[in-house]
């Protein structure tokens, strides 16, 4: 037998593997629940120690939080008498029948009762512009723009203050109240300061030093003075120096109030994004011969937006609740209608004030949950660009 | 601060002397009464589930209207806070202010302001526990009291525990509803506010039947509608108008036997719904002033139960607040 012979009987025995192995399935303790668990609750030392101080704040809050809402909750009545302790021999939680009949005054406040569908036309209105202007895939968003910003503000104004000549009785707006008021103060200082605080922004960057000069003025003054004290210096004492003809309406003056100062907030936000984007960018944009406008138009404000949307739906949750301050000068917010109806002797339970403040608490929660979650989405969907 | 607080009491005392001296016409060309209000005292000015305003004092500013524009809904009710209801009415943006406000010297004097007189007799007085055996607020030696920061009624109450020489612990909450909670939790023996708030603080408690408000009213807290100085003949129409409510329940006359009244030929009735004389004339209204009141509101008796007497929740006695010849001191002048 020759060496060659020897070898190539050796290669035709030798088995080479033509396909893959399966996998086989990974370790137990790394898939599933399991491993769910292992890798999000309990990887280091401190993560076990974080997730059962978590574990025990649950337990020790949610099962009452439950019991309260649900389990003990009264569901039906029509007056004090079905949430008594004293009257249903049992533990008493929620008093849910006290919020049923409430709740056309927690919406409308005191706006009279025949005109309420003025107030629900506003609503769905509302509620259309927003899903057209926030759903991405709405078909022609340019006209949704232009319903929001133009046609929207009008037609609710007339609306919900009324025109008698086109037989739309005119409500005052003392009558306004409840979730109404909430709605209209937030989105006003929600559509006005974005705009403004943009041009606030720019203004204080600008190389024009009278306009650079106001800019800081007015940023400076309205953050240096507390949101209470604004609405009460145009609530309580401006009626005091013009007469009462001139004095514009109570809501009105709250309203900008609100604006103004929700404009300071936000002019520092976006100049922060303005400040983030690279020189470079300016320059590059004067290079190709860019005007001022269009510069910031098509390249800068289109990149300091986007870096900026946590810091910018960060002001708009803090003003959604802000709207509550209202309350200051006589205006009947959401919550304030809450304070007043849990007053009710009618309803005067040692629950009632609790079952209200937790509908104010869910009622604020799913508002600026859910544009937290929209703000997510938002960044995630910009943030594909920067991903290579 | 004190200066600004001086510059401050100059700009308001100016405004409210040019505050409009014709407010009656005023409100006629408005076609609409601005009634400063309370918004959340129950019994005395509260919303209802309809948003419709109810209370004591809402119905005296219904009566101003029916009086001067002879319709109780031509009201523009102004919820104002306590701090806030004085510069309201100094400024013109309400015309009258009925807000469960204490009539005091400094009050009358000092602001440029005049009370009109007294449409509810209040004072201040204790809620303990029946299980504590306690019959009379002399007797709350040493007790913890609960009890609002910051109120006329943190004052009172040590006054009186001064005055009588007994000892105070006070627990103090910033508002109404935490000091009943804590009341209610046991945190105190004691409760004290106005009787009047007392009534509706008491249904809150966890078993109001295990509850009892004492007998002694330790502070007088007559409350009162409030003009501004400088129009008397508004000053008269709100002051008629709590004589008219007052005049009309001592005459036996409620909105439900208005119409034997019209008909009466009692002189007395008769002044009253102005088939006689022309009373209402010399106020600047018509002759069937008290009428529109009655008719369209009711008589002060009327009023006060169905708002806090026994056909509301409250269910406060009457008290002082009945009339002078029913042993309280509630007492209108003769129109005549």
């Amino acid at each position: 037998m020759t060496m060659a012979e020897g070898d190539l009987a050796v290669a035709e025995l030798a088995f080479v593997r033509r396909t893959n192995i399966a996998p086989r399935p990974p370790p137990a303790a790394m898939t599933g629940a399991v491993g769910w668990l292992r890798e999000n609750l309990l990887s280091t030392p401190f993560n076990v120690g974080l997730t059962i101080v978590i574990v025990l704040l649950l337990a020790w809050a949610v099962p009452e939080l439950v019991k309260f809402l649900l389990i003990d909750a009264v569901w039906s009545g029509t007056d004090r008498d079905a949430c008594l302790e004293s009257v249903q021999h049992r533990e008493i939680g929620a008093c849910w029948p006290f919020v049923w009949e409430r709740l056309p005054y927690f919406i409308y406040g005191s706006y009279p009762i025949p005109q309420r569908w003025r107030v629900d036309v506003f609503l769905a209105m509302l509620a259309i512009g927003v899903v057209w202007l926030l759903w991405l895939n709405a078909p022609r968003r340019d006209l949704g723009a232009i319903y929001f910003f133009v046609i929207l503000p009008i037609a609710s104004f007339i609306l919900l203050t009324g025109w008698a000549a086109i037989g739309l009785q005119p409500v005052d707006t003392v009558l306004w109240g409840g979730v109404l008021v909430t709605i209209v103060v937030a989105s006003v200082g929600i559509v006005v300061s974005l705009p403004i605080g943009i041009l606030l922004a720019l203004g204080r960057r600008s190389h024009m030093p009278a306009v650079r000069t106001l800019s800081v003025i007015f940023i400076e003054f309205v953050r240096g003075v507390p949101l209470v004290t604004v609405l009460f210096m145009a609530g309580v004492m401006l009626p005091l120096f013009v007469p009462e003809q001139l004095s514009p309406d109570k809501l009105v003056r709250a309203l900008i109030g609100i604006a103004i100062f929700a404009s300071a907030y936000m002019a520092e936000v976006v100049r922060a994004g303005l400040q983030a984007i690279p020189k470079g960018q300016y320059e590059g944009a004067m290079a190709v011969g860019l005007r001022y406008w269009q510069m910031m138009r098509l390249i800068i404000l289109p990149q300091a937006l986007k870096v900026t949307i946590p810091n910018i739906v960060n002001t708009y949750i803090g003003l959604f609740k802000d709207t509550t301050l209202v309350f200051i000068v006589g205006i009947f917010d959401l919550l304030r209608t809450i304070e007043v109806a849990r007053i009710d002797p009618k309803w005067a339970t040692p629950v009632t004030s609790t079952t209200g403040y937790a509908v104010a608490a869910i009622f604020y929660l799913v508002f600026c949950y859910g544009m937290s979650r929209y703000a997510r989405a938002m960044e995630a969907r910009l943030a594909k660009s920067d991903r290579r | 601060m004190k200066r600004f607080a001086t510059i401050l009491a100059l700009v308001v005392a100016v405004a409210a002397q040019n505050a409009s001296a014709q407010t009656l016409k005023a409100v006629k060309d408005r076609g609409m009464l601005n009634c400063g209000a309370n918004g959340t005292l129950a019994g005395f000015g509260l919303p209802d589930a309809q948003g419709k305003w109810t209370g004591l004092d809402v119905d005296f500013c219904r009566a101003i209207a029916a009086a001067v524009l002879n319709d109780a809904e031509k009201v523009k009710f102004v919820p104002l806070s306590a701090k806030d209801r004085f510069t309201a009415l100094q400024s013109g943006e309400v015309d009258v202010l009925v807000r469960n406000t204490t009539w005091t010297s400094s009050r009358d004097t000092s602001l440029g302001l005049n009370f009109t007189g007294v449409n509810y007799y209040d004072g201040q007085g204790f809620m303990v526990r029946k299980a504590l055996k306690v019959n009379s607020a002399l007797e709350l030696n040493g007790a913890a009291i609960c009890v609002q920061q910051g109120t006329t009624t943190e004052l009172n109450l040590a006054d009186y525990f001064g005055a009588n020489k007994m000892q105070l612990k006070t627990v103090t909450f910033a508002t109404a509803n935490e000091a009943v909670k804590a009341y209610d939790a046991g945190r105190c023996d004691a409760y004290t506010t106005d009787a009047s708030a007392l009534y509706a603080e008491r249904l809150r408690v966890t078993n109001p039947n295990d509850h009892i408000i004492l007998p002694e009213i330790i502070s007088k807290e007559p409350l009162g509608p409030v003009v501004r100085h400088g129009d008397d003949q508004w000053f008269d129409i709100v002051k008629w108008t709590l004589f008219a409510m007052l005049g009309a329940e001592e005459l036996n006359i409620s909105s439900k036997t208005l119409d034997e009244a019209l008909k009466s030929t009692n002189p007395e009735i008769m002044r009253f719904v102005g088939t006689e004389g022309n009373y209402g004339e010399q106020l600047g209204l018509t002759k069937d002033w008290a009428v529109r009141i009655v008719k369209l509101v009711g008589n002060y008796g009327e009023s006060f139960e169905r708002n806090v007497g026994q056909g509301s929740p409250l269910k406060i006695e009457r008290g002082l607040n009945k009339l002078w010849n029913k042993g309280g001191i509630q007492y209108a002048p003769p129109i005549r």
